[in-house]
């Protein structure tokens, strides 16, 4: 049977792990090829590597950063965060990544999609969206959350999928840092309405967020950052604690 | 040796960071003659089965001549779906042919969500031993990423199951073929590339 995937994100800022709240107020977590062993061990399923500052300087050190990780672990590996054009992404995948993520750039230039889809497969392209929730609907943001994007996450998700997107990364951006549990009717929402895996992320904080998110919130995997690094909930626990709720993992 | 063939499907440096972890002496050959050499082939690949038509017949015959030889072959992913006779996914493109049998698109079930792709980890079904499968227990996972599978045939040892059961593993005499990545499959996929280098030893 097809597990829910347990997914580690790292947000890298110049080759040092950092983690946000509400995508501010950053504190350093550590080195990212030492995190990454650490998951490993636990039995994360995959990785994000995700580069938060996206300068010149920092694009250098993150194809070193991919580059250490992937030698240290032999799990799928996706790397995102300013990848604005298919030269970042062949930068990145040469450098070791399996999958590159997508956010503002995807819908900037939607085509974007499905040029790496034909170069490098479906399966290597996710398409990161940050919503909020609204009256009306999900609203999707854009520039690391500062930009409203004028669309629907709902019907985002539908079109990245038909450009060619393998998968959908779904970051609540009320929850984001909040530890308050993930926006299930949210991730829901857009799962129900695609065929391609959607990843959930943001708002994790304990254990039971994550049981919730896979059954109310119909999520394929979950991502997390902050609760992993500290060590506040091991991989291993997390786990464990699925599989008593009859969800399936990988132990 | 081990040759590992670029046919341009996608990206082999996961293959590559895999096989030098594990201290493989291996090529990447610029022409099918380079393939006469080599104590194991390794035919990977990712995305679409059209891309397997960039195997033309010089590879073809390469691949051939040295599989006649006794030269062990192993298809990861698509490369394992190549081992087949052709695939509904790119009806134009003919297969390696070596294994009975055609490719198809995965069914899923939604009342089940159960979506196609499959992507994630899932488990391998032992149906016999296998050199490929020495050191693992039925059950392992291994992670796959793909939405056309191979049928169940003889030359299966182990399947899957995500709405249809498929062969994840194949191996006949010196065939094998993995529909998962065993460069993305932690230590048990590390275990079946280092039993494949252990045949070819």
């Amino acid at each position: 049977m097809l597990t829910k995937r347990i997914i580690a994100c790292m947000d890298v800022r110049n080759g040092q792990v950092v983690k946000g709240v509400q995508f501010q107020q950053l504190r350093h977590a550590g080195d990212p090829a030492e995190l990454a062993k650490r998951y490993n061990v636990e039995g994360i399923d995959e990785v994000v590597v995700l580069d938060i500052t996206a300068t010149l300087e920092s694009r250098q050190a993150l194809a070193r950063t991919i580059n250490a990780v992937a030698h240290e672990i032999f799990l799928p590996l996706t790397v995102g965060g300013g990848i604005r054009s298919e030269d970042d992404a062949a930068a990145a995948i040469d450098a070791g990544a399996d999958k590159v993520s997508l956010n503002t750039a995807a819908l900037r230039q939607p085509e974007l999609i499905t040029t790496l889809a034909r170069r490098y497969g479906s399966q290597a392209v996710i398409v990161a969206i940050d919503a909020k929730r609204r009256d009306d609907g999900f609203a999707v943001y854009v520039r690391s959350g500062t930009t409203d994007a004028a669309r629907d996450a709902v019907a985002w998700a539908k079109e990245a999928e038909s450009r060619g997107a393998g998968e959908i990364l779904l970051t609540s951006m009320d929850r984001d840092g909040t530890k308050a549990g993930f926006d299930c009717e949210m991730t829901a929402a857009v799962s129900d309405a695609v065929d391609i895996p959607v990843i959930a992320s943001g708002g994790a904080g304990s254990v039971d967020h994550f049981a919730d998110v896979f059954t109310r919130g119909h999520a394929d995997a979950a991502l997390a950052a902050s609760i992993f690094h500290y060590a506040e909930s091991s991989v291993t626990e997390l786990k464990r604690h699925l599989r008593t709720h009859g969800i399936p993992v990988r132990l | 040796m081990i040759a590992l063939v670029d046919y341009g499907a996608g990206n082999l440096t996961s293959v590559r960071k895999a096989l030098t972890a594990l201290g493989a002496d291996f090529i990447v050959p610029s022409t099918p003659e380079e393939c006469s050499q080599a104590r194991g082939l390794i035919v990977p690949g990712v995305g679409n089965f059209g891309a397997t038509a960039r195997l033309d017949s010089r590879w073809r015959d390469a691949i051939g001549r040295a599989v006649t030889s006794g030269t062990p072959l192993f298809g990861i992913c698509v490369g394992m779906q190549w081992l087949f006779e052709g695939s509904d996914e790119a009806p134009d493109a003919v297969g390696f042919g070596a294994i009975a049998g055609r490719i198809a698109r995965l069914d899923g079930d939604p009342d089940q969500r159960l979506k196609v792709p499959h992507v994630g980890w899932n488990s391998l079904d032992f149906r016999g031993s296998a050199r490929l499968l020495t050191g693992l227990t039925s059950g392992a996972q291994v992670y796959f990423t793909h939405s056309f599978a191979a049928p169940v045939t003889p030359e299966c040892v182990a399947s899957t199951t995500h709405a249809n059961t498929f062969s994840s593993v194949v191996e006949r005499d010196n065939i094998f073929g993995v529909q998962f990545h065993p460069e993305k499959s932690g230590d048990a996929g590390l275990a079946i590339l280092r039993n494949f280098l252990a045949v070819c030893a």
